[in-house]
């Protein structure tokens, strides 16, 4: 271990032969999930970014592949019905996956095979974080990335609750949640995501978010220059932006490339549950609790005195039943 | 035979000196004590979900992934449970007008002051309001905790049907551990009432002073009833 792995800005180098140490540690943690005043890292690392440009995808599905094989998943061989996802959502062994969607264009009347690769966005506002109850289940890292660690996962599924985009699935095996990670382990000895590093039309795309962002922004020029008047960039600011973002040829609809959220936001019932419910259910319930035992200590209790007792007596001997006289 | 009107067929007063009144037979205390049992077990479970303050709870269970498995099947239990107990207590429970007299004194009630209440049948008012609030709010928390329910009903709702569940499942819990403590304050408060859920009677004067109309058709059922 001689030497720290520089921090990668593109997917498209090999790896160094050398050993070389990981250069994404616990003390580049920014949030921890169920975890309150998280010490301020000493260093902030660059920002990455996937970018996921759709206009250039060919459907071939080589980053899932390429993510099988370096997650070392087995995806479950499923029965063909007739569409091209492969398989039919994203599980617990399929990180990401490309959806298909037909679309005709109502200004040129042409069919549109749209392809969207589906996975985790890295949100810089991450839902799935603020919903997990387990501490340290979810850590962002200074670098944008957000991963789930496992052995402090419940299985709860409240990651799945949170996340605006569908994404964490839960193991029936292991009970654990699961979706991409930014290929964090990968990054961590200076190599990009083997996703991006597999495409073969560089549809996907890794570096610093600034870069990528500046290569964006080419690619909707020269969309636009083509005729894509509404290609744009898909960053959506309601998660504060992500770490994973796509170009697409038209940004004004996004949810016409099966159903990627127009304003993806943490759902403000999310927000309410996370917030003032925990924070006034707390309070409530701990003055009614603390409140109930002072009060039972000290107060004057209702007490059966022995005139009562007597009366009680009287009462059942003359057998006054029926609530006859009273 | 007519059921009794404040009271249940199986309540009788089981000696005269002193008086002593059986209030709950032994299968219906059992029960009770599971409902009691699993409802603090759940509300421990639960609320080490509900706040990071309290994961530390989740070690009483053998950690996160038990209490997470185990929280739910035990809410199943309560349900049973709180149904068998409720086929059995809803009839009393029903409101009668001397509710809202005893409610409108309520000053009295806390004060203590009974001689100045109407005589009441088996169940008094507050009683009655803890048992529709725990029925409606263990309604609640089933329906809810079915549809956040991952290990098995992972699939059964939508996300934004799911966000709604578990906000309302956090708010019912909090709701029914208000009520809970409630519950066992005033158990508490009301000196000699605990005995009705461990031995299963109550003196004389405690049916006389909150009871009473329970206690007279006891002791009417006992003149006139069938020979023992
Ligand atoms: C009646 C049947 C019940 C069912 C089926 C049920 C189910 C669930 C489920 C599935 C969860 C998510 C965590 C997990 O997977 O274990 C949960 C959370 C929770 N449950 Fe229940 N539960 C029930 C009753 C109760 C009761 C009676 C209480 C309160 C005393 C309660 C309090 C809670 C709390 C506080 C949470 C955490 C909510 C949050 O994170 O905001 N539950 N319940
Ligand atoms: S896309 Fe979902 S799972 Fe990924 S970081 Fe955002 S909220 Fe979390
Ligand atoms: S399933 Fe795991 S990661 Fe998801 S919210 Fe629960 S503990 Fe957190
Ligand atoms: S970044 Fe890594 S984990 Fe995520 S989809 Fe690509 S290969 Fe899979």
């Amino acid at each position: 271990m001689s030497e720290t792995a520089p921090q990668p800005k593109t997917a498209a180098s090999n790896p160094p032969v050398q050993p070389i140490a990981s250069n994404l540690l616990p003390s580049d943690v920014v949030r921890i999930s169920a975890t309150k005043d998280v010490p301020q890292p000493e260093r902030q690392l660059t920002k990455v970014a996937k970018l996921i440009d759709v206009s250039k995808c060919i459907g071939c599905k080589a980053c899932q592949s390429a993510c099988i094989e370096w997650n070392d998943t087995k995806p479950e061989v499923e029965e063909n019905v007739g569409v091209y996802e492969n398989p039919h959502d994203l599980t617990p062994n399929m990180f990401t996956l490309m959806r298909f969607t037909e679309w005709v264009n109502p200004e040129t009347d042409n069919l549109e095979w749209l392809i969207r690769k589906d996975g985790c966005m890295h949100c810089e506002d991450p839902g799935c974080l603020k919903a997990c109850p387990a501490p340290g289940a979810i850590v962002q890292y200074s670098n944008g990335i957000v991963d789930f660690i496992h052995e402090n996962c419940i299985g709860c599924g409240y990651c799945v609750t949170g996340c605006p985009f569908d994404i964490p699935r839960i193991s029936k095996v292991d009970h654990k949640s699961y979706k991409c990670t930014l290929c964090s382990d990968r990054v961590a000895v200076g190599q990009g995501p083997a996703c991006a590093k597999a495409c073969p039309t560089q549809a996907i795309v890794f570096g610093t978010k600034e870069d990528m962002i500046a290569h964006a922004n080419d690619r909707v020029a020269d969309l636009k220059s083509r005729g894509y008047d509404n290609a744009g960039i898909y960053d959506p600011p309601g998660v504060g932006g992500t770490h994973v973002f796509y170009v697409l040829h038209h940004a004004d609809k996004p949810s016409i490339y099966d159903g990627l959220p127009d304003e993806p936001r943490i759902s403000p019932v999310v927000e309410g549950w996370k917030g003032v419910t925990k924070t006034a259910g707390l309070a409530v319930m701990g003055v009614a609790a603390v409140g109930a035992a002072i009060h039972g200590i000290f107060a004057r209790a209702n007490k059966v005195d022995a005139h009562e007792e007597q009366e009680a007596e009287k009462l059942v001997q003359s057998g006054d039943g029926d609530g006859g006289s009273v | 035979m007519a059921r009794p009107l404040y009271s249940e067929p199986g309540d009788r007063i089981e000696s005269i000196h002193p008086v002593t009144v059986s209030r709950y037979r032994g299968f219906i205390r059992a029960n009770h004590w599971i409902t009691a049992i699993t409802l603090i077990l759940l509300l421990i479970s639960g609320l080490a979900f509900f706040h990071p303050s309290l994961y530390f709870l989740t070690g009483l269970f053998g950690g996160g992934q038990n209490a997470r498995w185990l929280h739910p099947v035990i809410g199943v239990v309560l349900f049973v449970s709180f149904m068998v107990m409720f086929i059995q207590l809803w009839r009393l429970n029903l409101p009668t007008p001397d509710d809202r007299k005893w409610l409108s004194q309520i000053g009295d009630v806390v004060k203590g002051n009974e001689e100045n209440l109407p005589e009441l049948g088996k169940y008094n008012a507050g009683q009655k309001f803890i048992f529709w609030g725990m029925t409606i709010l263990i309604v609640v928390l089933i329906v809810s905790g079915v549809m956040i329910w991952e290990q098995f009903f992972g699939e059964l709702v939508t996300i934004p049907t799911r966000r709604w569940a578990v906000l309302t499942h956090s708010l019912a819990a909090v709701a029914i551990i208000l009520v809970f403590i409630l519950h066992v304050y005033a158990a508490f408060w009301t000196r000699g009432t605990l005995r009705a859920m461990t031995r299963g009677t109550v003196t004389g004067g405690w049916a006389y002073r909150h009871h009473r109309k329970w206690l007279r058709e006891l002791a009417g059922r006992r003149q006139k009833g069938p020979a023992e």
